[in-house]
C-alpha cells in the first residue's frame, strides 16, 4: 500500500508526513506526530475527544482523513497553552475541577476556545448547544459549563485591560508629541 | 484503496467512471467514514470533492442560491443572505449533528446518504430545489425528489456526482420551517419530521404551499392534500386539523426502535402543523 505524502501547518508550525490512504488524523497526530492530545472516544462522531480545527472549523479529527490536511491549517489542544503559560480555559477546567480522568478534556477545550473565538459573552444555553457534541463520562456538565463562563469573563477583563493599556501608551505618546 | 482530490468537476467524474471496485465520493465524509470504519462499506477509491471550487461556494444570483455539494452546514448558517432567504432549508441542515459534524456534513451527502431520516431532504423538496448531477454524459438537473429511490438507494448512475443543489428565488412573502421530533433536545436521528414552505397574499391569507414530510416512509413524502387545506387559510384550527389529518392519511412508516408506526403518524401530524405555523409567521402571516 503507498503512503501519501502529506505537507500541512499544526498549531503553526509547518509539518510533513506520510499516512495511509484511510488513515483518519486523529490517528496521525496521536501515532505519528506524537501529539496525544486529541484522544479516541468512539470513533464515529459521537464524543468529540478528538476535537481539532482544520481550517479554523471544529471537526472531529477521527472523521478526517491525513489526506485531507494537505495545504490546510490544524489546531489541535497542543497549541492552546502559549508556551508554559496556561489558556485561560485551561486554568479554568483546573480550577473548577471540570475534568476527573481527562479523556474528554481536550475536545472541550478546543471546542470551548472555537466558541469563545466567535462568541465571547455565551448564555448557558449558547455554552450548553455549542459543547452538545462533547461527550464527558465523569464529571458532568455543570462544572465544565461554569469552567467556560469563568474563562469567558476572564477574557473579556483581559482584552478591557489590554485595551486600557494600549489607550494609556497612545495618550503618553500624544502628550510627548505636544510637549516636543 | 485510493485517495484521490480532484480540483474540476470533469476529473472527478472521470476518476468515478474509470474507478474499478468499489469508489466513493467523499465530501463530509460524516457518514461515509463511519461507515468504513465500522465495515459496513468497503472502498478502493475516495474521491475527495472538498478541493474542487465550485463545489465549495455558495453563489448567489438573482435571488436564488447555489450551494455547492461541499458547502459544510456551518457554512450555510454563516450565509446571512441564504438564512434570510431559506430559513427552513439552513435549520434543517443545521440541526444534523454536532458543531464538530456540523463543521463537515454537507447537503449534498446527507442527499446520496439517502436515509429516510435525513433532514435537509424535506426541506429542500419543500422549498422546490434541485439538483445538478454531472456524469460522464454531461449535466442533468433534477428535482430534489427524484434523486432518493429507496433507503440507502438514488437514482445517480455510474460515475454521477452531484454538483450542487440550487434553491429557487424566495418570493415575497413566503417562507419555510423545518421541525423534526427526536427523544431529546439536540443529537439525534429525526423520528418524524415535516418541512413546509408557503406564500401568503393580502390579508395573511395563504396563496400557496407545499408540504413535505421525512422518516414516516422509504423517501420523503410530499402531501398536497395538506397544502390544499391550508391555501385560503390563515391557519385556523379548523384547517391545522385538516393538515393534520391529510399527513397522517400519507404516512407509511416503520416500527423500529426510534418509534412505532402509530407514534410516527400521529407526530409527523404535529410536526406539519408546527411548522406551517412558524413558516406562517416567518412569512408575515399574523
Ligand atoms: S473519537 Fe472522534 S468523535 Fe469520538
Ligand atoms: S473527565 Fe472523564 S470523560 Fe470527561
Amino acid at each position: 500500500m503507498s503512503g501519501i505524502h502529506v505537507s500541512t501547518t499544526i498549531n503553526g508550525d509547518a509539518v510533513e508526513y506520510v499516512c495511509r490512504p484511510g488513515e483518519v488524523l486523529l490517528d496521525v497526530l496521536r501515532d505519528r506526530l506524537g501529539l496525544t492530545g486529541a484522544k479516541e472516544g468512539c470513533g464515529t462522531g459521537d464524543c468529540g475527544a478528538c476535537s481539532v480545527t482544520l481550517d479554523g472549523r471544529l471537526v472531529c479529527s477521527c472523521l478526517v482523513l491525513g489526506a485531507e490536511a494537505e495545504g490546510r491549517e490544524v489546531n489541535t489542544v497542543e497549541g492552546l497553552a502559549d508556551g508554559n503559560t496556561l489558556h485561560p480555559l485551561q486554568t479554568n477546567f483546573i480550577k473548577h475541577a471540570a475534568l476527573q480522568c481527562g479523556i474528554c478534556t481536550p475536545g472541550f477545550l478546543v471546542a470551548s476556545k472555537v466558541l469563545l473565538d466567535r462568541n465571547p459573552n455565551p448564555t448557558e444555553t449558547e455554552i450548553r448547544y455549542a459543547l452538545a457534541g462533547n461527550l464527558c463520562r465523569c464529571t458532568g456538565y455543570d462544572k465544565i459549563v461554569r469552567a467556560v463562563q469563568s474563562s469567558a469573563k476572564q477574557l473579556a477583563k483581559d482584552a478591557t485591560k489590554m485595551k486600557a493599556k494600549a489607550e494609556r501608551k497612545k495618550n503618553k505618546s500624544k502628550t510627548k508629541k505636544k510637549r516636543a | 484503496m485510493r485517495y484521490e482530490a480532484p480540483t474540476t468537476t470533469k476529473d472527478a467524474v472521470a476518476l468515478l467512471h474509470k474507478a474499478k471496485g468499489n469508489a466513493f465520493v467523499l465530501a463530509g465524509g460524516t457518514d461515509l467514514l463511519v461507515r468504513m470504519k465500522s465495515d459496513l462499506v468497503e472502498a478502493d477509491v475516495l474521491i475527495d470533492i472538498k478541493r474542487i471550487p465550485s463545489m465549495q461556494t455558495i453563489t448567489s444570483t438573482g435571488g436564488a442560491f447555489r450551494i455547492g455539494s461541499s458547502v459544510c452546514g456551518a457554512e450555510m448558517g454563516e450565509n446571512k443572505a441564504l438564512v434570510k432567504a431559506w430559513p427552513g432549508v439552513v435549520e434543517a441542515a443545521n440541526l444534523i449533528g454536532s458543531d464538530q459534524i456540523q463543521g463537515r456534513c454537507t447537503m449534498a451527502g446527507n442527499l446520496c446518504n439517502a436515509s429516510p431520516a435525513a433532514d435537509s431532504v424535506p426541506a429542500l423538496v419543500a422549498a422546490r430545489a434541485k439538483v445538478v448531477i454531472v456524469g460522464p454524459k454531461g449535466r442533468r438537473t433534477l428535482p430534489v425528489e427524484k434523486v432518493v429511490t429507496g433507503p440507502g438507494t438514488t437514482s445517480l448512475k455510474k460515475g454521477e456526482i452531484v454538483e450542487s443543489i440550487s434553491l429557487p428565488k424566495s418570493q415575497a412573502k413566503s417562507a419555510d420551517a423545518y421541525l423534526r421530533f427526536i427523544p431529546r433536545t439536540e443529537m439525534d436521528i429525526a423520528v418524524c419530521s415535516a418541512g413546509v414552505n408557503l406564500t401568503i397574499g393580502a390579508r395573511g391569507v395563504i396563496k400557496k404551499a407545499r408540504v413535505v414530510l421525512g422518516a414516516v416512509a422509504p423517501t420523503v413524502v410530499v402531501v398536497p392534500a395538506a397544502a390544499r387545506a391550508m391555501v385560503g387559510s390563515k391557519l385556523d384550527e379548523a384547517t391545522l386539523a385538516k393538515v393534520a389529518k391529510a399527513c397522517e392519511a400519507a404516512c407509511s412508516p416503520i416500527d423500529d426502535k426510534r418509534g412505532t408506526i402509530e407514534f410516527r403518524t400521529e407526530v409527523a401530524g404535529v410536526m406539519a402543523k408546527r411548522a406551517a405555523k412558524i413558516a406562517y409567521q416567518r412569512a408575515g402571516g399574523k
